[in-house]
């Protein structure tokens, strides 16, 4: 019995023994190995510090601002005139042309894109989606300089013979041509979330004696609303950070209020005002730019934070 | 438990201890084919389903099974590309005809899917769902609750309506998706594999009620389980994939002549080999 036990073993050992290398060819593969784990590593760290290097510049930056200007007075003031010899440092009329301009944007992105993407999903042939999925990628595409231009020079005067009160910078064709900008990415995560919703909910509507239309409003949007909803935050925090075409066609105007036949100013368009003048460094009107880019960075940060959780809540409810 | 009664099923009192009045055919079929693009699901199938009784369809997987009992409420018309021949008829009169509103068959010919699917809503605005789209004028809270008696599952639910149906463990989401269906008041339910994705107990809970159901409603149950057809039908029919490669029926008998004295040998084949 035991001699039927070893024998394999025996066999075993010797076996073993022809897989065992030793010598330069295994220590060859072992430092390879690391190498390429050392290289891969490094490529990770970058990206992380990077982050971690805008971030602590960021509020570097802002907290040099901070000890001059009070928090309140800058979180609350409603006069941004930091490049006048009467400064004012409230950030306000940034913010509300930011909003103002992403507002605009969404009223186009918001109901074309979910339309848009439910028809995608849901009533589109399989050839026409061929098509049309690809000219929405196209769009996603041209570069934002592009569409700055084409709110400036194409929107703007259609606006103004509208409204012959149009401003020449003003925040509605910036807006409008943001909203153009956004739908793709509106359209695109949405419909991912419409389609995302299981065949088997939309059989168990029709079986019910439910029409095509109720199946897609009662059963498969409110089915894919978190999804829907993450689009719709991503969307807005996309606008909300947009520069190039804010800064073309939105003016350099920080103004408070809701006429969108003006023009304003929104945060990032300050930025690059800013950055592109000479202001020298380490003076106060330089530090604002930081103190603004951290105030706009919380904002889109805790949108992406936000949107990231209701995608993870959306997947959950179905795997 | 289970398992010992595999083997020694008890069928019902055979059919010659009823009335001898002929059946009533409430669903039919003749000739029906059927394809999806080029692939051929079902080959020139005729059979009549009787009124008040539980039609299993049994068979080998890829026989049609479930495409024959999607054509009874155009279910399959849903997927693109698929084709129909022949006809399907529900009290007469043929569904498929350009005049017959896809909507009111499925108000009248219920169902109930392989993988229970409750809508990520609550309980009751499940139930509520069906009578809501048909723009029935019910007291919802009464349609609520009979409907959930007669699935059995009321008593489990009565106290947390709100809650979400996906909330529900598998047997009761099937529960639920059967008084959901029940909710429209139709007269006919399909009912898809219903136990395929349930454990043994759950799987009991659903055939004791579908034998409750009967009493009422017409049912025609797919099922890859022999024994379940022998165990909750009347009838049973034997589907097998044909020479066109589209499933064709071999047999078509009251459930326990057809497992005791099958007159076609393939169907003896597939039962016995099933058996061992």
């Amino acid at each position: 019995m035991s001699e039927m036990i070893q024998a394999p073993r025996r066999g075993g050992v010797e076996a073993l023994g022809d897989l065992t290398s030793r010598g330069p060819a295994r220590k060859r593969r072992a430092i390879i190995e690391r190498a390429i784990q050392a290289v891969l590593f490094a490529c990770a760290a970058i990206s992380i510090l990077t982050t971690f290097g805008i971030v602590a510049t960021l509020l570097g930056e802002t907290i040099q601002f901070l000890r001059q200007v009070s928090i309140v007075e800058f979180l609350t003031g409603t006069r941004w005139t930091p490049l006048f010899a009467s400064k004012h440092f409230g950030v306000l009329p940034l913010v509300n042309g930011t909003i103002a301009v992403a507002f605009v944007a969404m009223v186009v992105a918001l109901p074309v894109g979910i339309l848009t993407a439910i028809f995608l999903s849901e009533y589109a042939p399989t050839r026409f989606r061929s098509v049309l999925k690809p000219i929405l990628e196209v769009l996603a595409g041209i570069p934002t300089v592009v569409y700055g231009y084409f709110a400036l020079l194409f929107i703007t005067p259609i606006l103004r013979e509208i409204f012959p009160q149009t401003g020449i910078f003003n925040v509605a064709s910036a807006g409008i041509v943001m909203g153009f900008m956004i739908l793709p990415m509106m359209a695109s995560i949405s419909e991912d979330a419409l389609r995302a919703v299981p065949s088997g909910l939309r059989e168990g509507a029709y079986a019910l004696g439910a029409t095509k239309y109720q199946t897609v409003t009662r059963v498969v949007v409110p089915g894919a609303l978190s999804g829907i909803l993450a689009a719709v935050i991503l969307s807005i925090s996309r606008a909300i950070g947009e520069t190039m075409i804010v800064a073309i066609a939105a003016g350099l105007q920080p103004k408070m209020g809701f006429n969108l036949l003006q023009s304003m100013e929104t945060m990032t368009a300050y930025i690059v005002q800013v950055s592109l003048g000479d202001t020298p460094q380490d003076t106060i009107e330089f530090q604002t730019i930081f103190a603004v880019g951290t105030l706009l960075f919380l904002m889109t940060f805790v949108m992406n934070v936000v949107s990231d959780w209701l995608v993870r809540r959306f997947r959950e409810a179905y795997e | 438990m289970i398992g010992l009664q595999i083997g020694k099923t008890v069928f019902r009192a055979p059919e010659s201890e009823r009335p001898e009045a002929p059946e009533e055919i409430i669903l039919s079929t003749r000739n029906l084919s059927f394809w999806y693009g080029e692939k051929q699901a079902l080959d020139g199938i005729s059979m009549e389903i009787p009124v008040r009784q539980v039609t299993a369809i049994i068979g080998p997987s890829g026989c049609g099974k479930s495409t024959y009992l999607r054509c009874f409420n155009r279910m399959n018309e849903l997927i693109p590309g698929s084709n129909l021949d022949g006809s399907v008829e529900y009290r007469g009169r043929d569904i498929n005809d350009g005049r017959v509103d896809p909507v009111s068959i499925r108000r009248q010919i219920g169902m109930v899917f392989q993988k229970p699917n409750p809508f990520p809503k609550s309980i009751y605005d499940n139930i509520v769902f069906g009578a809501k789209v048909n723009g029935m004028s019910a007291d919802m809270d009464e349609l609520v609750e009979t409907s959930l008696r007669k699935a059995a599952l009321w008593d489990e639910v009565k106290n947390d309506l709100k809650q979400s149906g996906l909330a529900l463990s598998g047997g009761q989401q099937q529960r639920l998706c059967i008084a959901r269906a029940l909710a429209v008041e139709p007269e006919v339910i399909l009912m898809d594999e219903p136990c395929s994705a349930l454990d043994p107990i759950a799987t009991t809970r659903i055939e004791d009620l579908i034998r409750t159901l009967r009493e009422t409603y017409t049912i025609v149950i797919v099922t890859h389980n022999m024994q379940q057809a022998a165990r909750v039908s009347d009838k049973t029919a034997f589907f097998t994939v044909g020479e066109s490669g589209g499933g064709e029926l071999v047999e078509f008998d009251e459930t326990h002549r057809l497992f005791t004295t099958p007159s076609d040998p393939r169907t003896e084949a597939y039962i016995t080999g099933r058996f061992g």
